[in-house]
Order: structure tokens, then sequence, then C-alpha cells
């Protein structure tokens, strides 16, 4: 596997500026980041561009890591914890072509993850940054349609149906049965919608020494967790927030901590569990 | 009677009404009427019809608007103007000192007639079984059968409806109490019943003021009379 | 008694030339059930609207006499706050019940919404509340998972006044609560309205163009005619003896039965 470092040694494409993005919009995005980190999970408004890539395909992502790369950073890009899919693999080619910046698959080496839906099973590190690529950034959507109510409400901490659909869920099912994507409140003050990962990865939120951004290109906003911010999934008291468990391991490293997803390998409808991280799974056999 | 101070006292009170269908044709009713009575008193309204004796009664209660005069009330060994008082303070009065029995049960949809009963009690914070226990026993007292205790009085029969409407009036113990027609429609037993509970009440020390065509009822409860006369010969006997 | 829960002062409206109302004044105490009547378009809504804070006035002030903070101009709170009093201290019953539910969600989650924005974070508990509230707005406890919209007419405006009352509010805010209902779902909601209002100590402004409405629940009345009101005083008072013309061609308007 191409699990080194590569560097890409051909030249600049002279018909782009580096990074892809002109100056004026790589400054204003990285202004729409400083407020994003200065005001932790409030969903800071920019003016998002065209990208060379459909809306959904991470649009929002790649202009937050085209206003933060610089020649001396080392991108990792992943989709579904995988460094080998075709989104994957396209985004990082891109910045390897505009940026000219080294790529590699492994977490640790990394010093910008560009990540759709996962957060890497190797913890992360001071002086790191992850980019989430978001699709629908206001966790308040499904229960109120309108954006100038759900601006009052996050301006005024009124999260009392964000609770409603929790207690919705409980009702129906026994259980808060929101697998991904499940609400977060940041610092104790905004509520956040943590882009579509598994809750098994909201506890590596809490308190991350890396810094997180996240970047809505359809929606044009940007937010942020800052390093060491508490990050607290919402629950009630007496139904407890709680990361998913599996009975197997993965079949491949035989890890037993980490996210697995599980997978049908012939007609006969065998399955098997394997790590949906692969560098992690990868460093482990 | 009259060595205690009098629990109700009206002067000079005017009442008229004014009907702007008929081109703000005035009808006046009351002119210069002045009264009072003390606890233990049963002041009889006498006078032919159509004289202003429901006009009066309501008036006393807040019902209608007085013109001018005064309609004072004593409550908390003080007086209470009730001519263009506050709603509230005619409200607390109700509550606290006045009753009011009229001819008619104004029914309230799918409230049974002990309940009914009972509501005025409840209200003023009374324990709600006990205010059930004594609703109940006005109810056995004036003769409606316990079968109908747990209906809406809506299907009852006009006798049963009114004695449903004294008991409410008096399950509570006013110290002064409006009686219009309270026997109106009422056979003899049942008529009896509710005289005896007026006396009983006016010789307990309440103040009372009602209308009482019956003149056998009249002579029963009745310590005095009070003439009210129509406005038309009164402004022309008028001294 | 020692003052007024809400205190209007000139209170005035206008919507572009015309006039919604004006130069509203009264108080209200604590306890006190107080009806607007009038006919359509006579400003009753609006008034109720710049009452509850939902609408600014042109003119004039609206005082509340808060809980523990003294009393408070509605209209010069932050949004904030304002909100915070609207979702604890206030209730509001629209005519319409699907404006004042969600009808996306269960009954008990309708009924927890105002227990979860003020901190309620236990699960049972909360579901607890509801099946209580459920039980003191008639509704059968088998319904609470079900959503509103699988509710007849009455049941969703009886599901909305647990909904409002859940928090302990000690001021309602009623838009023709009835409005709309058959006469014998009327009745029952009125009967329920009564007995809340009684056993909570409730004060209550109740907007209805039904006088019978009006005379079962209300203390005082305020009679409004395009705009403006032309006579206040007790209930019965300005039922029996109405002195305003247009009030008492409003009284003797109603339909014997």
């Amino acid at each position: 596997m191409p699990d080194t470092t590569i560097r890409d040694t051909s030249s600049q494409d002279a018909a782009y500026n580096y990074a892809y993005l002109d100056e004026q919009t790589k400054r204003m995005i990285r202004r729409a980041i400083l407020k994003a980190v200065a005001v932790p999970g409030y969903q800071v408004p920019f003016g998002g561009r065209e990208m060379p890539l459909p809306y959904g395909w991470g649009t929002g992502g790649i202009q937050v890591t085209a206003a933060l790369i610089g020649r001396d950073d080392t991108l990792k890009v992943i989709d579904q914890g995988a460094d080998d899919t075709t989104n994957a693999v396209s985004i990082r080619r891109f910045f390897a072509r505009v940026a000219q910046v080294a790529t590699t698959t492994h977490t640790g080496e990394a010093t910008i993850i560009q990540t759709r839906h996962r957060v890497p099973e190797t913890p992360l590190t001071d002086g790191q940054i992850l980019v989430f690529q978001v699709p629908i950034p206001e966790p308040l959507r499904m229960l109120e349609p309108r954006e100038t109510e759900t601006r009052t409400l996050h301006a005024l901490s009124e999260y009392g149906v964000m609770q409603v659909s929790l207690y919705e869920s409980i009702a129906r099912h026994g259980r808060i049965a929101k697998t991904y994507n499940y609400p977060v409140m940041v610092n104790g003050r905004y509520i956040m919608s943590p882009s579509p990962i598994p809750k098994f990865d909201n506890p590596k939120l809490d308190r991350s020494p890396a810094l997180q951004l996240y970047g809505a290109g359809r929606e044009k906003r940007i937010y942020a967790v800052p390093p060491h911010t508490p990050v607290k999934s919402l629950d009630f008291d007496d139904h407890p927030f709680e990361i998913e468990t599996w009975t197997e391991c993965c079949a491949l490293c035989g890890s037993t901590e980490s996210f697995l997803d599980e997978m049908i390998v012939d007609d006969t409808g065998k399955r098997l569990f394997v790590c949906s991280d692969t560098d992690y799974c990868e460093s482990r056999r | 009677m009259t060595c205690s101070q009098p629990a109700l006292r009206v002067s000079g009170l005017a009442k008229s009404f004014t009907v702007h269908a008929q081109g703000g044709m005035a009808l006046p009713v009351l002119r210069d009427v002045s009264l009072a009575v003390s606890p233990g008193e049963c002041l009889a309204l006498v006078g032919p019809s159509g004289a202003g004796k429901s006009t009066l009664l309501r008036s006393l209660y807040g019902n209608y608007r007085a013109d001018s005069g005064s309609i004072r009330v004593r409550q908390d060994d003080a007086w209470t103007e009730l001519v263009g008082a506050e709603p509230r303070t005619v409200l607390d009065v109700r509550h606290r000192t006045m009753g009011f029995v009229s001819q008619f049960l104004r029914v309230i949809p799918r409230v049974s007639a002990v309940d009914i009963v009972a509501e005025p009690l409840r209200r003023r914070g009374t324990d709600p079984l006990e205010a059930l226990q004594r609703a109940e026993f006005l109810l056995a007292m004036l003769g409606i059968p316990p079968r109908l205790w747990a209906l809406p009085p809506a299907t009852f029969s006009g006798g049963e409806q009114q004695r449903v409407n004294i008991a409410r009036s008096l399950i509570v113990d006013y110290p002064i109490l409006l009686l219009d027609e309270p026997t109106a429609s009422l056979d003899a037993a049942n008529r009896d019943g509710v005289v005896e509970l007026i006396c009983r009440r006016r010789d307990a020390g309440a103040a009372i003021v009602g209308i009482f065509h019956d003149t056998d009822v009249r002579d029963a409860v009745a310590t005095r009379v009070h003439e009210v006369v129509p406005p038309a010969s009164s402004a022309g006997v008028s001294p | 008694m020692s003052a007024p829960l809400l205190s209007a002062r000139d209170v005035g409206k206008r919507f572009g030339g015309r006039i919604a109302c004006r130069d509203v004044s009264f108080d209200l105490w604590p306890g006190e059930v107080l009806g607007i009547v009038g006919e359509s378009g006579s400003g009753k809504t609006t008034l109720l609207n710049c009452l509850a804070g939902r609408l600014v006035p042109d003119s004039g002030s609206v005082t509340y006499e808060t809980r523990s903070a003294g009393s408070v101009d509605v209209h010069r709170l932050s949004e904030a706050r304002r909100r915070l009093l609207a979702r604890t201290e206030w209730g509001f019953v629209n005519q319409d019940a699907r404006e004042g539910l969600r009808m996306g969600v269960s009954a008990g989650a309708n009924i927890g919404e105002r227990l979860m924005a003020v901190g309620a974070r236990h699960y049972g508990e909360i579901r607890g509340q509801a099946a209580d509230w459920m039980a003191r707005v008639e509704i059968d406890i088998e319904r609470l998972d079900d959503r509103p919209t699988s509710y007849s007419g009455g049941m969703r405006q009886r599901l909305q006044i647990a909904r409002n009352l859940v928090s302990r509010p000690r001021l309602v805010f009623m838009d023709e609560p009835t409005g709309g209902l058959d006469v014998s779902v009327q009745a029952r909601i009125l009967d329920l309205l009564r007995g809340l209002v009684e056993g909570l100590h409730l004060s209550v402004v109740l907007v209805t163009h039904d006088l019978g409405v009006a005379r079962l629940l209300t203390h005082r009345l305020m009679v409004m005619q395009g705009g403006s009101v032309v006579e206040q005083g007790l209930t019965d008072q300005v039922l029996d003896d109405p002195q305003h013309p247009y009030t008492q061609m409003l009284v003797s308007s109603i339909l014997p039965v």
C-alpha cells in the first residue's frame, strides 16, 4: 500500500493561484475561521466560492483547507475513515497539485486532516487541524425550518426544542436512536452539529488537543471547536449518552476498540466486521 | 334592631336605563332610594309590579350600575362603597360578604348540581370534601333527591333548578343576603324548607334584603318592609 | 393583592393608516379573568398580541409584575428576557391549536417542551408530568406518544392548554380558545378552563366574540369597537346592564336558546 509520504514534484499549475483560491478569498475565509474559533460552536457565514466539484463532495471542507494550507503542511484526507475512496483520493491529489503539499495516509504524520464522516481512531495531537465536510450545519434545521428563528434560538440559547427531539426518540424507540450527527453542546454555549460522524466519535471531540474546523459549502457556514474545548453530547439524566459497541472484533486487525463497518463478503451473505479507519487498521496488522 | 350598626346602608340611590336603540330614551327606575339593614334584620321590598324592586336588588349587588347615590357595605369593620367601585372591589364584596339568590339558575355546562352548589365554598378555600358534604346537606334539606346530585341541572325542573340556586347562594354564610323571589315556583313543602333556611340565617345575624311575593313567606321571614315607589309617582308625591 | 399583575397604559397600534387599537388602559389583578369582546376587526387580537409582547405597540406601555424580578416594561425587555417570560410565567393559547403545538412530535413531547426549555433533563420525570397533564385535560394517557395530527380539534385544544400550563404560568393569554369547535366540544373546554383557572389561581386575558364564553369564564369585560374600548366593567354588569350603544346592540344580538 502506498502509505508513505509522497511529495508531488510536478510544478505548480500556472493557471491557478496557490491552493486554487485567490488570496482575497483565502483572507476572507481565514477571517471567518478566526471568528469561528473565537466563538466556539457558532456558525459564521462566509462567501463560499464555486469549487471544481459538486456540492456534497466536500466544497466547504476544501475551501477551509485551501485557506489554511501552506507548503510545509502534510495533508491527509479520509472519507468514512478510508484514505482510498474516490473522494479522498481526488481531494488529496487536488491539493498535491494546486498547493504542492506532501500528502499522507498516516494520521500521526498529517498537519491537516480533511474528513468526511469520521474522526481518526489514532488520538490527535497539539498542532493538528481536523477539517470536517458538513452537509447541513444547522442542528435545529429538522425541528425549525426558519433560518431567522434558528438564529434567534442560538442567540438566546433556547434549546428546549433540541431536547424535544431526543425525548421523541426515546418515546418512539425506548432510547435515543440517533447514531450519527449526534448534537453536541460546545463550551456550554452553542449546540452544534458535529457533521455526520458516528456518535462513536463524539467523545473524541471533547477537549481534543487538535483544532476542529467545520466547513459547509452549500450553506456557506464555518464553525469551529478550538483545542481543549469541552464538547458534551446531549442526553437525559436517565438516558445518558452512550456510544456504539460491537460483540465482534475487526476481522483484519483484531481491534475491539475501533468503529467497525459491516461487510458482506460473498454471495452467501457471509459477514465480516472491519475497522472503518483504514490507516489505523493497517498500522495494527 | 338599632343597637347594632347596619351591615348595608343605601342613600340617595338613583338608577335609570338608557336604551340607545330607542333613540337614547332614558327610563328612570329608582330615584333617591335610601335604606339601611342591620344584622339579624330581613327587609322585604314591597311595591307594585314594575316599581323597581328587582332593579334595586340588582343594583345593591352591583349587577346594575347605579347612576348616583351610595351603597355601602360593612366589611372588615369598615364601609366599602359599591357605587363606582372597581370591579375587583365588587367581586371581593360578593366573594366574602354579599350573596345573591336570583330567580333563575345560570346553568354551567357539564358541571354537576352538587359541584355547582359547592363551588362558592371551595373558591373561598374550604376543603373540597367538606364543601361537598355541606353541598349535599343543603341539597337534601331543600328536597333535591340524591340521584340528581351528580347530574348537571340543565335538565332539572324549574323548581329543582331554583333550589339548587338557593343552596349555592346559602352555602356560604354571607353577612348580607339578597333574595329575589326565592320561593317562586316552589311547592308548599319545598317552600317551607327555604323559609326555614332563611330564618335560620336571619337569626344567626345575616342582614337580608328580599323580594317575596308570597305574603305567607314574607310574614315568616321579614322583620320590616320597605316600600319601593314607582319613579313617576315618587316624583309626584315628593314634598 | 398588592400590585396589578399586568398594566396597560394608553396602548395603541396602527397598521399603516388603519388604527387597530388606541388608548387602551387597564389593570389586571392576580386571579382575575379579563375578557375582551367585540366583533371581528375590532382590534381584540391586535391588543392581545401587544399585551403578550408579540407585537410592539406604537404608543403606550405594558407593565408586568414578575415573580421575582419586580415590575418590568414588557416592550423594553431584551428579547431574551421577554421570551423567557413568555415560556415560564406566561402562556398563550391560540385559536388554531396547530399554531400553538408542534404537530410533528408526540403529545408528551409537546407538553414536556417547556420543562426541557428551562433545564429539565430527566426523561422519566418529564414524561410523568406530561402524563399527569394529559389526565388533567382529560386526554387518555394511551395517547401520550401519539402526534397531535391524529387528535380531534377538541383534543388538540386541550393539549395546547396542557402544553401551556405545565410550566405553571401566572398569566395566560387566550385568543378565541373555543373558536371553530363544535358546541359540545366547546362546553367541555370551557368547563375545563374554568376549573383550571380557579384551581391554579390563573390570571387570564381572553379574547372572544362569544358573549356566552365571556359570561362563563370572565370576571371583567372590555368591549372593543373600532379599536377603542367603549365600555368596561364586571362581566355580569356589562352583559345585564350595558350602557354603550354598541354593547347594547351586541348583547341584544345574542340568539336566545
